[in-house]
Parts: structure tokens; C-alpha cells; sequence
């Protein structure tokens, strides 16, 4: 399984890449929607994108809507994992094509649950 | 804390809730009882014990055991035994209770109330042919604390994370703050009620489906062999089991067999039971 983290925290993104690599994941890192976009038109594939909502440059609905709006990355699962928490928001961000969403703070039972919902577990 | 006094509460809770203890244990004891003994102003564990070996079957007697359960729990636990639950079990409950259209859920340590909600969820978003049906989930335990909280139907953002897919979130709960809570669409099919497993059972209908998850492993095996026993009384005749993932029927009542899904087992009682 490959994942790709977007996220602009570099805790973040070295929580997330400690929790995935324990599960078995090769884990790829971005600090930003744009930065994540471009590893993905390098042709690099993914099981999962692990996308943050507030980041500079292009933030993670940004590149959700990117992202979808391409059909070649329709195998590839979009999780949020945002400090954003409005249902509105939410709603938002699966309206536009994430497949799941994970408030912050979480836990690795968290990251893990999920995975099982999405069946990249 | 003396080995007479860990003794002294180690067979009170084994006592009036089956919950074992193992010697070695003292920690967990500690840990769980401090904090009781800090919100009831006892100065320490001598001092209650001391206060417990004159009242018996009291309210502080209940509090110490209600400590001593572990309540944890998330929405769709395990994830596999819903889809079965989805998949198979309600599809079949349906064809065969169709002249009826009733069809009666046990949660049998329903805890803070996750399991029951992700059932009647799962009624309400996946099963739409269940419409008009007579859909009744009831959920017991032993702590009436964490009663309380299953009915409130509140969860906070950690445990709306856990185990909770994104669209049922969405559909069935108002945010509230920094808490989520459950809407009356599914919390109308619930019920929730004090039961001791190792008490008096109340009257109890016979269930369609009995969800008895992640409690039986804190009993010893005569205990859970009388609770698979009464179980067999409450259980429809073609009804179905499910257990917690390190649970099993197997060397301990063999009137139930295994069912495997696609997506995981359950268990039924044998034809002949
Ligand atoms: C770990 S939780 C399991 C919750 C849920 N079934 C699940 O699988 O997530 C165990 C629950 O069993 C309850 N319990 C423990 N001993 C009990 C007893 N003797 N009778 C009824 N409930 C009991 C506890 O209060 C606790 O809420
Ligand atoms: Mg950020």
C-alpha cells in the first residue's frame, strides 16, 4: 500500500508517516496542495492521500477538487485529516469528492478505523 | 493496600458483576479506585474497604463496581460484524419475520451506547425496506453511569472519529460545540436498561439478534457457560449471535455453531438445541 501525506505540519506529516509505516504503507510527504499535485502528475500512485484542509499555496479542498476533477486518480482514496470540524465543511469536502474525514487531534484507533472503513487496511 | 484488602475487593466485584481480577492486578485496583475514593471524600482504600464490609448491596458498594468495568467501545466495532449484520443477518431476519415485521436487537454490555446506534444507523441507511417495520434495539449494563451517557447520545469529536463512517456522521448527528449527538430518527429504535448478566434477568422477549460483545472475556468459563445457557432461552429459535473478535461459543457451549460471511462470523443454535 502506498500513501501520500499532505499535510503543512511536519509533526503531522512524521505522526501520520510513523503510524502508516507500522501498518506496512510506503508513505510519500507534501507540504502543500501544490507540492502533492505535482507528485501526482509525476505519475507516482497511491492507495490513499492523507490531505490536510489549511495549507499555503493550495489548500486540501483545493486539491480534493483537483484532484477529482481528473479521472486517472479515481482509484486513488482522499482522507481528510483537518482540524477543520464544521459539519458544514464537512459536507463540503465529501460533496467535492474525499472519501473520508478525520477531525484532529486523532489517534493511531482512529487512523486505523478508517483505513478498515475505506478497505486499505 | 494490604493482600486482604485486594482479596476483600476481588471477590465483592467477582461477586456482584463476574468481573475477574487476577492477583497481580493491585495496580488496576488503584488506579480505578482512587479516583472514587477522591469524589466520595474516603481518605483511602483501607478506609473503604473498611466502610464497604459494613455496607453491603449500597450505592457505594455499586460504585466500586461500576469503577471496575472497562466501558470501552467505538461506533461500528471491528467494522466486520455490521456488514455481516448489513449483508446477510437483516436481509434473512427480513424474509423470515416478513408476516411479523418485527424484529427485536439485544445489546447485551451496550456500554456508552456506540454498538446499539451503529445497528439502528445501519437500519435506517441500509436496510430502507425496514421502513414501517417494528425495529426495537435494546441495550443493557451493568454501570448506570454509562447508561446515562448511552441515552444522552452524546459523543465527542474522538469518539465521532472512531470507527464512524463519514456519511453516517453526517446523516444521524447535529453538532453541537465540540460534541455530536445522535438524532431522534435512530435513537426512537433504542432502548436502554440496567441488567446484571450475572443477576436476575428481567423478562425479556425472544431475540432476533443478540450482540454480546467484548464482556464474557472478563468472566471465568463456568460464568460465561451460565450466560451462554440463559442465552440460549432468549435467542429466536433461527436467530443469530455475534460475540466481541477474541470471543467464541467453542469448548464452552456447543449448542451454537459458527456461521461465516463474506465479510465474518456469527453464530446460531444448532438445529437440534
Ligand atoms: C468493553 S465494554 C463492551 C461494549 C460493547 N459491547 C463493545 O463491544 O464495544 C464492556 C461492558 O460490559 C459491562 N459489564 C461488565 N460486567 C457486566 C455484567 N456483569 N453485567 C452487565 N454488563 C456488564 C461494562 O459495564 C461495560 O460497559
Ligand atoms: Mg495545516
Amino acid at each position: 500500500m502506498r500513501a501520500l501525506i499532505v499535510d503543512d505540519a511536519r509533526t503531522i506529516r512524521m505522526i501520520l508517516g510513523k503510524m502508516l509505516r507500522e501498518l506496512g504503507f510506503e508513505c510519500e510527504e507534501a507540504g502543500d496542495g501544490q507540492e502533492a499535485w505535482e507528485t501526482l502528475q509525476k505519475g507516482s500512485e497511491f492507495d490513499i492521500a492523507l490531505v490536510d484542509w489549511n495549507m499555503p499555496v493550495m489548500d486540501g479542498f483545493a486539491l480534493v477538487q483537483t484532484v477529482r476533477a481528473d479521472a486517472s486518480y479515481n482509484d486513488m482514496k482522499i482522507m481528510m485529516v483537518t482540524t477543520e470540524s464544521e459539519m458544514a465543511n464537512v459536507v463540503k469536502a465529501i460533496e467535492a469528492g474525499a472519501n473520508e474525514y478525520v477531525m484532529k487531534p486523532f489517534t493511531k484507533d482512529v487512523i486505523l478505523e478508517k483505513l478498515k472503513i475505506l478497505g486499505i487496511d | 493496600m494490604t493482600p486482604a484488602d485486594f482479596e476483600f475487593l476481588q471477590g465483592l466485584i467477582r461477586d456482584r458483576s463476574a468481573i475477574v481480577l487476577e492477583t497481580g492486578k493491585e495496580y488496576l485496583l488503584e488506579a480505578r479506585l482512587e479516583p472514587l475514593c477522591r469524589q466520595k471524600e474516603i481518605e483511602d482504600i483501607p478506609t473503604l474497604v473498611r466502610q464497604l464490609k459494613t455496607q453491603a448491596r449500597s450505592p457505594l458498594e455499586e460504585a466500586v463496581v461500576e469503577a471496575m468495568t472497562t466501558n470501552e467501545t467505538s461506533f461500528f466495532r471491528d467494522q466486520h460484524p455490521f456488514r455481516v449484520l448489513k449483508d446477510n443477518v437483516l436481509p434473512e431476519m427480513m424474509k423470515r419475520r416478513d408476516s411479523l415485521k418485527s424484529i427485536r436487537i439485544w445489546c447485551a454490555a451496550a456500554s456508552s451506547g456506540q454498538e446499539s446506534y451503529s445497528i439502528g444507523m445501519t437500519v435506517k441507511k441500509d436496510l430502507p425496506a425496514l421502513e414501517g417495520w417494528n425495529v426495537k434495539i435494546l441495550g443493557t449494563d451493568i454501570s448506570k453511569n454509562i447508561l446515562e451517557r448511552a441515552q444522552s447520545g452524546i459523543y465527542s469529536q474522538l469518539e465521532v472519529n472512531r470507527g464512524l463512517p463519514i456519511p453516517y456522521l453526517m446523516k444521524f448527528f447535529k453538532q453541537d460545540g465540540k460534541t455530536w449527538v445522535i438524532n431522534d430518527e435512530v435513537r426512537r429504535l433504542t432502548e436502554f436498561k440496567f441488567m446484571n448478566l450475572i443477576g436476575t434477568w428481567p423478562p425479556l422477549m425472544k431475540q432476533d439478534i443478540i450482540f454480546i460483545r467484548n464482556v464474557l472475556i472478563y468472566f471465568d468459563m463456568e460464568t460465561k457457560k451460565k450466560i451462554f445457557e440463559r442465552i440460549r432461552e432468549v435467542l429466536a429459535p433461527d436467530g443469530y449471535l455475534f460475540l466481541g473478535g477474541s470471543e467464541s461459543t467453542f469448548g464452552i457451549d456447543d449448542n451454537f455453531q459458527r456461521v461465516e460471511f463474506d465479510a465474518g462470523a456469527c453464530y446460531q443454535l444448532k438445529e437440534d438445541s
